[in-house]
């Protein structure tokens, strides 16, 4: 490896223009044309995969990197994806994003992007990061500009896709009344993250600690109620 | 140190050692904190004494010491044991000497041990008192000579109150069993009459309120319940009964005892709730054989109801002043026991449109209340004190503009007067925001009269201004009158002349105002040639544009009709029956069913007449009440984003649960705003951005400037 980025390189380690050479700044430098070498690339992989007159990752792009990893594009862990690279608006990725990503996942190609994955997994699900994925995923599908809410039938599949497997029958139930209630046709942020709060905070299917004077959102109150009618 | 070499003490110096045991003393006795004596202190203070009386003449002080030693007995009974007997009475003062005669008596025996010495040698020789006398003598000159009648009256007055107590409870337990409550009351009465006489007569003044004390307690206290409870004559049964003197009685008695009223306002306002939802319920019955059609009308019944509900505040405000003395726990339950049935609506009436449909029919001419101007006025201030007691009262405001905009308009209003009192009345009540906009109607129309004359003068100076008919246009402002749907109703070519010719002049008088022509306030006064007579119709414009139509035509269709004139199947079906299916046939229907349909085919009658040479041809309004209830929900909304706007724009930070209270009492005068409703527009503001939820406490908002 050393070998190769120096006969690559126009600076020679033993270049008589650094005198005081030593064995540090030898590692130091290689490790910084490792470094570079990687970010070649990951560049390369990312415009193997962009728009070319965009100059960034569309959906079919993405489409494409999906099936090579084997992953199908509506897997929630494309979202994690995102999530890693703070990527701004859903279906697309800038290099700079492409960037941040991959340097952060270790990944220079496409396999090693895949075998990252499980690890990424395991990041997003800690509880220190779970609250920013989950209220990123909402963001991330405001794709008009200056939309604040999401429709109710993409909020359900949203719902599923995040919360589905650590919350199976909060969101279940949820995305039941969901559709049949009528009082709301779109669900904004507030609400989104009130019922994140609310799967963690209060017991189900009792509902004891649920309070309805407190400041939960309108929605959830209507929720529980729908659900102790149900229940009696 | 040998006898001899002793060191003379004199007089004052010893003395003054002695003061200093004594005042120890009578610390300990006053119950200062202060160390008790120790045998060092005993022995110092007993060997003072017995050298002072051993030593050689001149001084040997035995005498001067048995005098200090009386003297000090003297001097702490006047100047501290005396004055606080003085200071108590009663049982406090019989407590009081109980306490001092113990002290006294260690007194006595402390100051004997000091002064010990004396009583061996010195008494004897001079067959003086022993020292203990000398102390109880001195209790019972100063001190027993003094107090000693008080004590007997305290001592007496006790014995009485157990006494009487006792004789009172075993009355009491028999009466209560046999007695109805209104006799039993009466005996009570009584009997506490007695004792009050009785205790003015020989006992001390002070014993009175005791002694009463304990004879209402045995005679009232112990069974305020049971007597209360009697089935056939307690409270209950009094109040069904309406015996204003035996409530007056049971007021008197109860008012006396701790917390005695609680119950008797309590089962008062049970009562004036029962009455009075009692009331709803004979209203809902009866409303409910109405006929399906007039289900949204308010009737008659609901005429008698508001009527009834009147007699009963009537009724029960007489009760304050007669039974219950303006007591404020009875206004306060009086006040509860209203609001929880007058909020309850009769056969899908609110309270609020039966109160407004109320005055209506005291204000309008021809209404089903004929009363004389008193009367009238009596009433008026009694409706306005009953919607005080009615949550919604912005529902009763629009309900009551929208029937003051009938009144005004189609010339239905009886009294000018009596228009203005109420709205003063109900300045009076609800303040001057309340009635602006009802006063601005009032106020246009006075306005609009002067106009017309503007307008005739126009007329008059512009031969070429001519409208062709009698024009007479109200002007009104639109901030002050309900909104009215306005539609374009295609206008006979009669008329818009009369509207360009009306505009023109306008013109002259402002340009910067626009006028809304609402057509369907209008009313038309039309000559109908009829074979048999010509006759004078009064309809409103609508109708009259309608009938003009069979001036071109003889026969029209529903649909072409309604094509011609540019109105919606409600509006035609509604004026078509008037003309057709009502009272006065002025338009002949195929087939002659009682009911429009769009088939219909409709000719002008001819052949129609009555007895009279003028008619007016009502047109029932459409139903307000769902516009109504619609408009006030909305007003609702945004008074309530308003109120969170300004309560979170002072507080900058507030939880949830401070924010609902505060808007509701912020908008309690005018409605009880809904919680849920609340939240909701919590959201919306903060959809608008204008608060944000805390990120560390879900519970609190913050405001975004």
């Amino acid at each position: 490896m050393m070998r190769r980025s120096a006969s690559k390189k126009a600076g020679q380690p033993n270049s008589t223009n650094s005198i005081n050479f030593s064995p540090s700044d030898l590692f130091r430098t290689a490790s910084s044309r490792a470094s570079s070498k990687e970010m070649e690339r990951i560049d390369n992989l990312f415009h193997s995969y962009a728009n070319r007159s965009l100059g960034m990752i569309d959906p079919e792009g993405i489409e494409t990197l999906c099936s090579d990893m084997e992953v199908d594009h509506t897997d929630v862990r494309i979202l994690m994806l995102a999530w890693k690279m703070k990527a701004e608006k859903q279906g697309y990725f800038t290099l700079e994003e492409w960037r941040r990503g991959m340097k952060a996942l270790r990944a220079d190609t496409v396999s090693k992007l895949r075998k990252a994955l499980p690890e990424l997994e395991k990041e997003v699900k800690r509880p220190s990061n779970f609250e920013d994925f989950y209220s990123y995923s909402f963001c991330y599908c405001l794709t008009e500009e200056k939309q604040k809410s999401i429709d109710i039938e993409s909020i359900c599949q949203l719902l599923d896709l995040v919360l589905g497997s650590h919350f199976r029958a909060q969101v279940d139930y949820f995305i039941e009344y969901l559709k049949i209630q009528s009082d709301y046709k779109v669900i904004n942020m507030d609400q989104w993250m009130g019922f994140f709060r609310f799967c963690n905070e209060i017991s189900f299917p009792d509902f004891s600690s649920y309070n309805p004077d407190l400041a939960w959102p309108l929605i959830l109150d209507n929720f529980v109620e729908w659900m102790q009618s149900k229940q009696t | 140190m040998t006898m001899n070499e002793r060191k003379t003490i004199d007089l004052e110096q010893g003395w003054e050692f002695m003061q200093k045991g004594i005042t120890k003393l009578k610390n300990i006795l006053e119950g200062l904190p202060e160390p008790q004596f120790s045998s060092e202190d005993y022995m110092m203070l007993y060997t003072t004494i017995y050298n002072m009386y051993t030593q050689k003449p001149p001084h040997d002080y035995s005498q001067q010491l048995y005098d200090k030693y009386r003297e000090s007995f003297e001097e702490y009974i006047t100047s501290s044991v005396l004055p606080s007997l003085r200071e108590k009475h009663d049982e406090f003062m019989l407590r009081e000497l109980v306490k001092r005669w113990t002290n006294h008596k260690v007194m006595v025996r402390w100051l004997s041990r000091f002064f010990h010495y004396l009583n061996r040698y010195f008494i004897a020789r001079r067959s003086l008192p022993p020292l203990n006398e000398v102390g109880l003598t001195c209790f019972r000159e100063l001190v027993y000579q003094e107090v000693n009648a008080k004590v007997r009256d305290a001592v007496i007055s006790l014995i009485d109150q157990e006494r009487e107590a006792a004789y009172y409870s075993r009355k009491a337990a028999n009466w209560i069993v046999d007695d109805s409550c209104p006799d039993y009351m009466l005996k009570a009465e009584e009997c506490l009459k007695r004792e009050k006489d009785r205790v003015s007569n020989y006992l001390h003044s002070s014993s009175e309120p005791k002694l009463l004390e304990k004879v209402q307690h045995e005679l009232l206290s112990v069974w305020a319940n049971r007597l209360l409870d009697k089935e056939h004559s307690g409270c209950h049964a009094l109040l069904r009964d309406d015996k204003v003197e035996d409530l007056s009685r049971m007021f008197r008695l109860f008012s006396k005892i701790p917390r005695g009223l609680d119950p008797v306002s309590s089962t008062f306002k049970q009562h004036v709730t029962a009455e009075g939802t009692a009331l709803v319920k004979l209203a809902e019955d009866a409303a409910s054989t109405k006929k399906a059609e007039k289900r949204d009308v308010v009737g008659l019944q609901e005429q008698v109801f508001v009527r009834k509900v009147i007699e009963l505040h009537d009724k029960y405000l007489a009760y304050m002043n007669d039974c219950f003395q303006n007591h404020t726990l009875f206004h306060k339950v009086l006040k509860e026991a209203f609001e929880a049935f007058c909020n309850k609506g009769v056969a899908g009436s609110s309270s609020a449109e039966l109160l407004a449909t109320f005055c209506d029919n005291i204000l309008k001419k021809g209404g089903s209340e004929k009363l004389s101007d008193e009367a009238i006025e009596e009433t008026l201030e009694k409706v306005v004190k009953l919607l005080a007691y009615i949550s919604d009262k912005d529902l009763f405001a629009e309900f009551y503009r929208k029937k003051l905009a009938r009144r005004l308009l189609f010339d239905k209003s009886a009294n000018d007067d009596h228009e203005r009192s109420i709205l003063t009345k109900l300045k009076q009540q609800c303040g001057g925001q309340f009635t602006s906009k009802m006063e601005g109607m009032v106020t246009d129309l006075t306005l609009a009269r002067e106009n017309q004359t503007n307008f005739e003068e126009y007329l008059s100076n512009n031969r070429n201004a001519n409208p062709g008919i009698d024009l007479t246009v109200t002007v009104l402002t639109t901030g002050f009158w309900p909104s009215y749907k306005s539609f374009d109703l295609n206008l006979p070519a009669e008329m818009i002349k009369c509207v360009e010719v009306f505009r023109d002049f306008y013109q002259t008088k402002t340009k910067h105002r626009k006028l809304t022509w609402m057509y369907s306030l209008g009313t038309c006064n039309l000559i109908g040639k009829f074979e048999p007579k010509t006759m004078e119709l009064i309809v409103t414009t609508y109708q009259a544009s309608a009938l003009l139509l069979f001036n071109s035509s003889d026969r029209l269709s529903y649909s072409e009709i309604m094509i011609q004139l540019n109105l919606t199947d409600d509006d035609v079906v509604r004026l078509l029956h008037s003309l057709s299916c009502a009272k006065y046939k002025i338009l002949n229907k195929e087939p002659n069913t009682k009911t429009i349909s769009s088939t219909d085919q409709f000719e002008f009658n001819s052949k129609f007449t009555d007895k009279m040479r003028r008619i007016k041809i009502p047109l029932p309004p459409v139903d307000e009440k769902k516009k109504v209830i619609e408009d006030v929900d909305k007003d609702r909304r945004y008074a309530i984003d308003a109120s969170i706007v300004r309560i979170m724009k002072s507080r900058k930070v507030l939880g949830h649960q401070q924010l609902v209270m505060e808007c509701v009492e912020q908008l309690g005068r005018m409605f009880k705003p809904d919680f849920k409703v609340i939240k909701k527009r919590i959201e919306d503001l903060i959809t608008r951005d204008y608060l944000e939820r805390d990120k560390d406490n879900p519970n609190m908002f913050r405001y975004l400037a």
